[in-house]
């Protein structure tokens, strides 16, 4: 039984979230209390006791703030080549001041006009860090997309976290685009500090009819981070939203991504990496609803361990009875590379439609020898034809990443990991 | 060029091979062939390296250094090719690519400059008409969704890329039709110099009418126990492998 008591928990955290989207805050706060921390009797949470790492690492339950950077920083953490607009975020403060301008977007920190959206796709009741987060968020953006606008550069959430250890940061992101609006978000957050504190997150993202939304997120704030991030989204007719996740470390990280799929002929694609060593915990809780016919997913996740990581994969499909004609693909694959890496993956398929394609599968093994053997005995060096093979395994999810800037970041980011590490 | 001396290996503790000698010279075509289980595939996968299997005896000298002290990368950079019976599929590593970093290793390895970009399709090109390939394969991962005569293809291509002094085919021409396997041959046959050499182990004599054998070694129980010229081949072709068995069989129980 979890010995957090969640009433004073609130109490603190809201003590200094500042004022304003009342409603919103009852209601999370309500959700919350209903729900509590998950304990180890949650199903939800079973493979991912992140209620006794918060009960070991985060004491003082105080809301980390905001803080500055200077325009330096920004510009050393921006990727190489990167064309796009930059928006800044200290501990999920929106730093308007170093941020860019985007043509044609309204952008502005979380104010009283979104408070009704808030929660609306993101639902409280679904999971008590979403609940816990709208109760007391602390910081955030608003971000709207109009009608008919194409935004051709990415546009990057440029996260900076600092916080003493044992303190909490929540941010809120709203994005919501009109119809036939085309936009990519990249996120990457950069750890400033070397303690243990917590991030709890929430993103909900409203497509419009035939939208196009790629949300990138690139996760790597290294040994301490201890995350949870609930990102959700609604797909209306035609439209299209396309996630790529990749989580190079953190102690405890859960991921919580959720598609509804409202409209038809629209697709949903979820792509995921996980490269994992010494004791990183990641756990990927994903969510389709098919809920209308002639539509499609398709699911990818991939994960390298060593040392003794371990990764979760949980994969929900929902086919309600509307939706027939429904494609929906999915497919987890593992590669241990130690004995003391770990991986639970679980495929959840519930399909009450008669007429759909489905399909499912998970595998779990080692590198395969006998293709390392292939490409030694073509002249390629032992370590050198390792990392071909493992870098094989993660480029089929990073060539899913359109920008070509980020894309090779991400590849920087992988390679260096498999010729160090791995 | 290749000298082996009472090779014995083995795997997971079965003995496979019991004493193999083996002179190749530059130059030479050896076929090496015998009934299924009796050895010559393992003895294609010692010389290229393959670690499950453990040399409890013997040695093999190429081109005067201890060939079994390599590891199989500096095999194949001594200039050890071993055409794969079943060629891997690798997804998501690019046939070029893979074969690039390969080409550039052996080169280093013989203190040679890497090929640049231009020079290296140059030379893809080149070898790619010897063995007929599809320019389109190349642009996909390495062997994946490649019928069986393409997988074959495509290991002499990278034979042919990497050109080695000894190359080992192993049954190359097993599951080939007739017209892969002249293009198969024509390959190996463009290829040979009087520089190289190469050992064809197969089953079944019809590859060596297209790449005609200097010596024919029959392998049985893990021991060479005859050794010929192509005639022999054809002999084994007509009569089968029994004769053989029943020689050495009879031999053993005297």
């Amino acid at each position: 039984m979890s010995t957090l008591i969640k009433q004073d928990i609130l109490v603190e955290l809201l003590a200094n979230a500042g004022t304003g989207f009342e409603q919103v805050r009852v209601a999370g706060k309500e959700a919350f209390q209903a729900q509590g921390f998950p304990t180890n009797k949650s199903e939800e949470y079973k493979f991912t006791a992140i209620t006794k790492k918060i009960e070991q690492r985060i004491q003082n339950f105080q809301l980390a703030g905001a803080f500055e950077v200077i325009a330096e920083q920004v510009k050393s953490n921006v990727f190489e080549g990167f064309e796009g607009d930059v928006l800044v975020f200290t501990n999920g403060h929106f730093q308007q001041a170093l941020s860019s301008t985007v043509e044609g977007v309204e952008i502005s920190p979380l104010s009283e006009k979104a408070s009704t959206a808030l929660g609306s796709i993101a639902k409280p009741e679904k999971d008590p860090f979403c609940a816990l987060n709208q109760s007391s968020f602390d910081g955030g953006v608003f971000i709207s997309v109009p009608k008919k606008a194409q935004i051709q550069k990415p546009i990057l959430f440029l996260n900076f976290f600092k916080a003493n250890a044992g303190q909490v940061i929540q941010p809120r992101t709203w994005i919501e685009a009109g119809d036939f609006a085309e936009v990519t978000f990249i996120n990457h957050s950069v750890n400033l500090s070397d303690t243990s504190y917590f991030v709890n997150k929430v993103v909900e993202v409203k497509g419009g009819v035939n939208t196009q939304i790629r949300y990138y997120k690139l996760q790597n704030e290294g040994e301490n981070a201890i995350e949870v991030s609930n990102i959700e989204t609604d797909i209306q007719k035609d439209g299209r939203f396309t996630s790529v996740n990749i989580s190079l470390s953190g102690e405890m990280v859960r991921n919580n991504l959720s598609i509804n799929i409202l409209g038809s002929n629209s697709e949903g694609n979820m792509y995921g990496l996980y490269l994992l060593d010494g004791k990183s915990h990641v756990d990927n809780h994903t969510n389709v609803d098919h809920t209308v016919p002639h539509c499609e997913s398709n699911e990818l996740y991939k994960g390298i361990l060593a040392g003794s990581s371990r990764g979760v994969f949980n994969g929900k499909i929902f086919v309600r009875q509307d939706a027939q004609k429904t494609n929906a693909f999915q497919q987890n694959n593992n590669i241990l590379l130690s004995e003391d890496a770990v991986v639970n993956t679980k495929p959840q398929l519930e399909i009450w439609a008669d007429d759909v394609k489905c399909s499912h599968g998970c595998t779990t093994g080692q590198l395969d020898e006998e293709a390392l053997f292939y490409l030694q005995a073509r002249g390629i060096g032992k370590e050198q034809a390792r990392g071909l093979l493992l870098y094989a395994v993660a480029g089929e999810v990073i060539e899913h990443i359109t920008d070509e800037s980020f894309r090779d970041y991400c590849i920087a980011q992988v390679q260096e990991r498999l010729g160090s590490n791995f | 060029m290749l000298t082996i001396k009472n090779l014995h290996a083995s795997i997971e503790g079965t003995p496979i091979l019991r004493g193999i000698n083996l002179e190749v010279k530059a130059g030479e075509v050896h076929a090496i062939m015998g009934p299924n289980g009796s050895g010559k595939s393992t003895l294609a996968s010692v010389l290229a390296g393959r670690e499950e299997y453990e040399v409890t005896e013997g040695e093999v000298s190429f081109k005067g250094k201890d060939l079994l002290d390599l590891s199989p990368e500096d095999r194949a950079r001594e200039g050890v090719f071993l055409a794969f019976q079943y060629p891997v599929e690798i997804p998501g590593v690019s046939s070029t690519n893979f074969l690039r970093t390969a080409v550039n290793q052996v080169r280093e390895y013989r203190g040679e400059d890497p090929l640049d970009a231009v020079k290296f399709l140059t030379l893809m090109k080149e070898k790619m008409k010897l063995v007929e390939m599809d320019q389109k394969l190349l642009s996909r991962a390495l062997n994946e969704g490649f019928s069986g005569g393409e997988k074959k293809r495509n290991e002499i291509f990278q034979m042919a890329m990497l050109a080695p002094t000894l190359s080992i085919l192993d049954e190359t021409d097993s599951g080939l039709d007739i017209d892969a396997l002249r293009i198969v041959s024509n390959g190996v046959n463009q290829l040979k110099s009087k520089d190289n050499a190469t050992i064809v182990v197969t089953h079944y004599q019809r590859l060596l009418d297209y790449i005609v054998p200097d010596f024919v070694h029959v392998l049985y129980k893990g021991q060479i126990v005859k050794s010929g010229t192509k005639e022999l081949a054809l002999e084994l072709e007509e009569k089968g492998y029994d004769w053989i068995k029943d020689e050495v069989d009879s031999k053993a129980t005297v």
